[in-house]
């Protein structure tokens, strides 16, 4: 089996799980560079943080969007993240678990709600 | 991390904002910094909750009460008795609308999703390079049951069974097309996954295949086994190149782990994909066009019968089916056919994704149930029209499809119920016009892009929709008769009935839909030179008005052609000869002394 996904799984307990949504609507609204700026940051900040790459969250009019797991807790979506949101994620949400204006709630059942 | 024990998320989407929502915020943090709670209470503005006819909305965490329809008078109570008390606002709680009882269970506080997603279940959650993730999420799982427990026959059972009709747009059902295909003899049989998405705002398939291209590997791996083909081919788009190269990986990944090539799962089945590219030729969307396509022919479509489940590709067996519809399958098999069958409507089973565009709030990728109402996807989800304006129509079904207006905002959406209203289900495009689109001029260009796209086969469809557009174009310019009302009303029958294939046939729907619901457009543009949205330019006209112009010389400066004429201090004039209304005077004057007609 692959060894990066055993890491990840491994890793959900103690690190924070960042996805960008990087289909060709997100990253022509700029989801590359938000992604890099994210990487670098959260390294530059030494925060455990597990960064990859999803398809199209649907939410079009808000990309770059971007989905935040803090260990233990539920997922959360912002939309419109360039480089300013992102570092407002960071310092806000990530490192003091407040919410920040402009997360996206979840508005539909997955196929284990329903 | 956090310091705050409650947080108030209070929805702050176009559509809730028109309802105070910022109003709403602001009562909530002041009353909690009057009550010395602001460091206990953090307040914060979301984006759509996708539930705008009970907006706004606010919901409380971490308990996840929901309240609808709040108003910033509200904030007093839910501060007093949810938070500080812990009791819930009974009058500002859900009412169900079936059974009229209040919502108060925490556990059923989602009732605000109208969406449920199948086909695009992993899409935005996994990571499509990353074949391990889509297996964690349950991917090749229904593989293995087939494979390993079932016989085909009980396969195409199931998914007749589900009611599973095709996503791409003709609703034939999935089940009936994968039993003819499996029980038409040939020694080499193909499937075929069609991803030559070319309506105009549509990019439904684009978003599956480059979210989560291992679940059309895995449906169609599962066709092969139920129709006895050891051959994939994914027609696929050369426009879609992050599509392909998500797709190329997926497919190396598939075959690193045994799931496509030789004796897959140790089932003793054989099956492998390739792709092909097509040149964006909006007509190879049409099954028999895409084969001959895929053949190194000129894509153009040829008479059915004989249908491509008896003689498709190379004249052998070849089950055509589109991205969604394969998306759903894997879902089918895990969950069963019953649990897809008891979601939609009655004939039209399981959800459809949209691809939502045009004047509306939220533009975005959705999947609804089937049965859902145009105002609920339009009003709810999509967070109503943009800039407050008044809704006019919505095209379903690309050039294919039709308007349709306010009167069809509560039909709820199946094959059957559009087809009824003169439109038809598509693959899934859905653009929203409002009160400032022309619908003469929305007809012109969908029939501009059929014209450009028919393939010249077929009289009807070469000679006739060029003869249609000819006359819109007319029409837009001022230069219309009535008679080319009726002109218009034959022409478009003749091509629907003559037509070879499914683009001639429907291409006319635009004009036909348009004529019946807004015929006094047509009749304004041809009766009185006049067009009530103002889009048509032929027939717009700029004019000064002499008594409010100053003379301030701005539309002057402005003009791009040079069509203004006047001094300093005096009237302005515009030169209608000169003018071509780009409206650059009309957005300058500071006087409202410009005059449009």
């Amino acid at each position: 089996m692959n060894l990066g996904l055993r890491e990840n799984s491994d890793a959900a307990d103690t690190h924070v799980q960042i996805r960008v949504g990087m289909a060709t609507c997100g990253i022509a609204s700029g989801a590359r560079e938000t992604m890099n700026f994210l990487v670098e940051e959260t390294r530059h900040q030494a925060i455990d943080a597990v960064i990859t790459q999803t398809g199209c969250m649907g939410f079009c009019y808000a990309e770059p969007t971007v989905e935040i797991t803090l260990p233990g807790k539920e997922p959360v979506v912002f939309g419109h993240v360039d480089k300013t949101k992102a570092r407002e994620i960071i310092d806000r949400f990530i490192i003091k678990g407040e919410l920040a204006d402009g997360i996206i709630p979840v508005n539909f059942k997955t196929i284990d709600e329903y | 991390m956090s310091e705050y024990n409650f947080q108030i998320l209070v929805c702050g989407g176009t559509g809730c904002k028109a309802s105070e929502s910022e109003e709403i915020r602001s009562s909530f943090v002041n009353l909690l910094n009057e009550y010395g709670l602001e460091e206990e209470v953090q307040v914060v503005l979301t984006d759509c909750f996708g539930f705008c006819e009970k907006g706004p909305i606010v919901k409380m965490m971490p308990d996840k009460t929901v309240y609808v329809r709040v108003k910033p008078s509200d904030a007093d109570e839910i501060i007093k008795e949810h938070i500080v008390k812990g009791n819930q606002v009974e009058r500002l709680l859900y009412r169900d609308p079936v059974t009229g009882t209040v919502v108060r269970d925490r556990q059923h506080m989602e009732f605000y999703k109208k969406q449920i997603r199948i086909a695009l279940r992993n899409c935005g959650f996994i990571n499509p390079e990353e074949i391990d993730e889509y297996i964690a999420h349950d991917g090749y799982m229904a593989l293995g049951t087939c494979l390993t427990e079932m016989k085909p026959m009980e396969v195409i059972e199931q998914i007749k069974k589900s009611g599973l009709r095709g996503r791409g747009g003709g609703g034939f059902p999935t089940g009936l097309k994968w039993e003819i295909t499996a029980k038409v003899p040939g020694d080499q049989k193909y499937v075929v996954c069609n991803v030559d998405e070319g309506d105009p705002g549509a990019f439904m398939d684009r978003s599956i295949l480059e979210g989560d291209p291992h679940t059309v590997i895995e449906a169609m791996i599962i066709n092969g086994y139920c129709t006895g083909a050891s051959k994939g081919l994914v027609y696929i788009r050369a426009e879609y190149p992050l599509a392909i190269s998500r797709l190329k990986i997926a497919l190396a990944q598939a075959r690193a782990y045994g799931l496509l090539g030789d004796d897959i799962l140790g089932s003793g089945f054989n099956f492998d994909i390739e792709i092909r590219y097509g040149a964006g030729a909006f007509v190879c969307g049409e099954e028999t066009a895409l084969i001959h396509s895929m053949e190194g022919c000129r894509g153009e479509p040829t008479f059915k019968p004989p249908f491509p489940s008896v003689s498709g590709y190379l004249g052998k067996p070849t089950n055509v089916n589109n991205v969604e519809t394969y998306a759903n399958i894997p879902v089918i098999i895990n969950k069963g056919a019953d649990w897809f069958a008891s979601i939609g409507t009655e004939k039209s089973k399981g959800t459809k994704v949209f691809a939502l565009a045009g004047k509306i709030n939220n533009v975005g990728l959705i999947e609804v149930p089937l049965g859902t109402t145009l105002r609920e996807v339009i009003y709810d989800i999509g967070g109503g029209i943009r800039g407050g304006k008044k809704f006019k129509a919505v095209q379903t079904g690309g050039p294919s499809g039709g308007m349709l207006t306010a009167e069809f905002l509560d039909t709820p959406i199946d094959y059957d119920n559009l087809l009824a209203a003169g439109s038809m289900m598509g693959s899934g495009g859905m653009i929203v016009m409002d009160e400032d689109d022309c619908m003469v001029a929305i007809a012109k260009f969908y029939l501009g892009f059929t014209v450009e796209e028919s393939c010249g086969k077929c009289a009807p469809c070469r000679i006739g929709n060029k003869r249609l557009h000819e006359i819109l174009e007319r029409i837009t310019d001022g230069k219309g008769e009535i008679q080319d009302l009726d002109r218009l009303f034959m022409l478009s029958n003749v091509i629907k009935d003559a037509s070879l294939c499914g683009l001639g046939q429907t291409s006319p729907n635009p004009v036909l839909s348009s004529l019946k619901y807004f015929r006094q457009e047509y009749e304004a543009h041809v009766k009185a030179s006049h067009c009530p949205a103002g889009q048509c330019k032929a027939l717009v006209r700029y004019e000064v008005i002499e008594d409010k112009c100053t003379g301030c010389t701005l539309c002057f400066r402005n003009c791009p052609v040079g069509a203004i004429t006047g001094e300093k201090r005096e009237v302005h004039f515009i030169d209608q000869s000169l003018c071509i209304k780009c409206g650059v005077c009309f957005e300058k004057c500071k006087f409202g002394a410009i005059l449009v007609s």
